[in-house]
């Protein structure tokens, strides 16, 4: 596949993006101003710009609470994620949703969700969508290989094969499930081998490798697209941050974090940029420096919004 | 007027607004050539064609959730769940997804999905599938539940249901789906949220829903003949609940029975009894009665089933505690 330097500046830059709004959103919930919890994805920037940057807008997606930067990725606007997470009127759900339920139809973003395995079914029922109204969009449902143990996410594997839903299952196989690993939690060595009795296709991708992840997608979303039937893809990943912000780690070794560390797609993407596509240092400054603009535009918003008036508290109840 | 059994009127319901609304769908298992274990769906398949009336494997939670999505995007699916018992397997995608997406949206997300579904026992078919489950559908905020008691409701709330832009639980009664009465030809709707006298009286209310109506209106008629004069109101909905129509009766009569088929404890009942002593207590003559079904799993064998749902007689008892208290 080859790619058009503007393409691959807009990768750099979302991935870059993402990063330091999750960082942002940390240093927010460590000063107390973000409540609940927060399951940042630093470490999986280049699954979620790989994954969603082949879909159109309006193709569909469902995520989980780990969604920040696919949802980002999908087109939300990091201004109202970041006024969601402070609780904000102006966040993406009026402050009626936080970390774990960014939703923007507009773009096709039909939810993170706080339920494991959830947000299977319902791309599956957005696809069915596009197929009976003969749309030519798709779904897609991003997941962790925590969920691969889910009914929902089974059942949704089976209805997707049933109807030849044009939806693709992306798993983001981070090795640990929440806290644990998941080579404990299952009976096969990798995930695509659970998958593949399903009857349909199953691709494997190295999750750190953005342009890798973005040509296997790119496939996938062909075959889906032209009626081909649903596409499991497994990509090997890792999350350089805790499960959540409190996590303590125990089940992992400081010389494995180093490791995965070492190979971050954040610094290492921005070299192969230089090395292998023609970019030059001054460009990938100019990068980091426009996305710290950003960030401090998207903070000072988020900071300055209202808060949401209690008089509306049910409000959203029934339409 | 010509008289329509409540399975006919609900699939007479179904039909209409099908042919009206081109993004109206059915899912459900065994729901297109079988047309349905009790037979509400029968022709549609005919009628509509495989891409309206879709097949599920036995699948709750995943053809539930698949419901959500297709709400979500633009369909109004009806989705069937064969017995109310199975509401428990897509328990997720009703209460944490359906009920709740719109609202934590912040409004961006409509889920217009409407679950019909059938409970209830007296037919001996034991504990996993003779429950009356409608206190968790009103507990949780998010969703509307309908449980009409006749043919012309059935009809009438069917309709309201599938123009409403809301999840719609819609819990239909096994034994009532033979049952028959008036349905008139011409196009009518049933609000949602208004409950109905179905029979007016002064000395005592009887508040009740879905099947248990009739036995409210069977033991009326026995309490009238020891001179108690009973009005039995069909509430229809118990969100929205129209408390309203309740307190009206309840200043009139001064004695409140409450009466269903879901157990007692927790249930409903205790609800509107709550907010009865809340809103009228001054009016009151006599203690709240609750009837329900015991708190124990619906028993198989015909003579405990029967002591174990409320029947006609627990209702004349209820009405004769609150009458001569």
């Amino acid at each position: 596949m080859t790619f058009a330097h503007a393409d691959l500046r807009r990768m750099y830059r979302t991935m870059l993006l993402i990063r330091r709004f999750e960082e942002q959103a940390v240093a927010f919930f460590l000063s107390g101003e973000l409540r609940g919890s927060l399951h940042p994805c630093i470490g999986q920037e280049a699954t979620a710009v790989g994954a969603v940057f082949p879909l159109r807008t309006d193709d569909y997606l469902t995520c989980t609470y780990r969604g920040h930067g696919q949802a980002i990725a999908k087109g939300l606007n990091p201004k109202e994620g970041m006024a969601e997470l402070l609780g904000r009127r102006t966040g993406c759900s009026q402050g009626l949703g936080g970390s774990m339920h960014y939703t923007d139809l507009s773009v096709g973003l039909l939810g993170e969700n706080a339920i494991v395995g959830a947000g299977a079914p319902i791309a599956v029922g957005a696809a069915l969508r596009a197929k009976l109204d003969k749309t030519g969009q798709i779904a897609m449902s991003i997941f962790g290989d925590g969920a691969i143990n889910q009914g929902a996410l089974l059942e949704a594997f089976n209805l997707a094969a049933a109807w030849q839903a044009p939806v693709i299952f992306f798993c983001e196989n981070n090795l640990y499930s929440e806290m644990t690993p998941i080579s404990s939690m299952v009976g096969t060595a990798t995930l695509a081998e659970r998958a593949a009795g399903f009857g349909w296709t199953t691709m494997t991708v190295d999750g750190y490798d953005p342009i890798a992840v973005y040509e296997t997608t790119s496939q996938a979303v062909e075959h889906a697209r032209s009626g081909r039937g649903p596409v499991f893809i497994e990509a090997m990943t890792y999350r350089l941050f805790g499960h959540m912000v409190g996590d303590t780690e125990p089940y992992r070794s400081k010389e494995e974090v180093a490791q995965w560390r070492a190979k971050d797609p954040i610094t290492a993407f921005p070299q192969r940029l230089i090395d292998e596509y023609g970019f030059n240092q001054a460009e990938i400054d100019a990068i980091k420096a426009e996305v710290e603009a950003e960030i401090e535009e998207i903070k000072r918003f988020a900071l300055e919004s209202p808060w949401p008036d209690v008089s509306e508290i049910a409000e959203h109840m029934f339409a | 007027m010509r008289e329509l059994t409540y399975s006919k009127a609900l699939r007479e319901a179904l039909t209409e607004e099908m042919a009206r609304n081109p993004d109206i769908l059915l899912l459900g298992e065994d729901i297109g050539v079988y047309g349905g274990v009790f037979k509400v769906t029968e022709g549609l398949l005919d009628r509509f064609g495989p891409e309206r009336v879709i097949e599920t494997p036995i699948s709750e939670a995943g053809f539930v959730g698949a419901s959500v999505g297709l709400a979500m995007t633009g369909k109004h699916p009806v989705v069937e769940l064969m017995f109310m018992d199975f509401a428990y397997v897509a328990a997720d995608s009703i209460f944490n997804q359906a009920a709740k997406m719109r609202y934590m949206s912040g409004g961006r997300a409509h889920v217009p999905l409407l679950i019909r579904t059938q409970q209830g026992g007296g037919r001996g078919n034991a504990a996993q599938h003779s429950q009356s489950l409608e206190t968790f559908f009103t507990h949780i905020p998010g969703l509307k539940v309908v449980l009409p008691s006749t043919p012309y409701d059935a009809k009438g709330l069917l309709k309201s249901a599938l123009r409403d832009p809301n999840p719609v639980v819609f819990i239909e009664h096994k034994l009532l789906y033979n049952t028959k009465g008036p349905v008139p030809e011409e196009e009518y709707f049933v609000p949602l949220g208004q409950a109905d006298v179905k029979r007016t009286g002064k000395d005592a209310t009887v508040v009740s829903w879905s099947r248990t109506v009739l036995h409210a209106l069977e033991a009326a008629e026995l309490a009238a003949r020891e001179g108690i004069d009973v009005e039995v109101i069909d509430l229809r909905c118990t969100v929205p609940l129209d408390i309203n129509t309740v307190l009206t009766s309840v200043k009139k009569t001064g004695r409140l029975v409450v009466a269903h088929e879901a157990h007692r404890r927790a249930g409903v009942g205790a609800e509107i009894a709550s907010l009865v002593q809340e809103r009228a207590f001054d009016y009151l003559d006599a203690p709240i009665e609750r009837v329900g079904a015991m708190d124990i799993p619906i028993p198989y064998s015909k003579p405990l089933e029967d002591e174990a749902l409320p029947g006609v007689q627990h209702i004349v008892r209820a009405i004769k505690r609150a009458a001569y208290a």
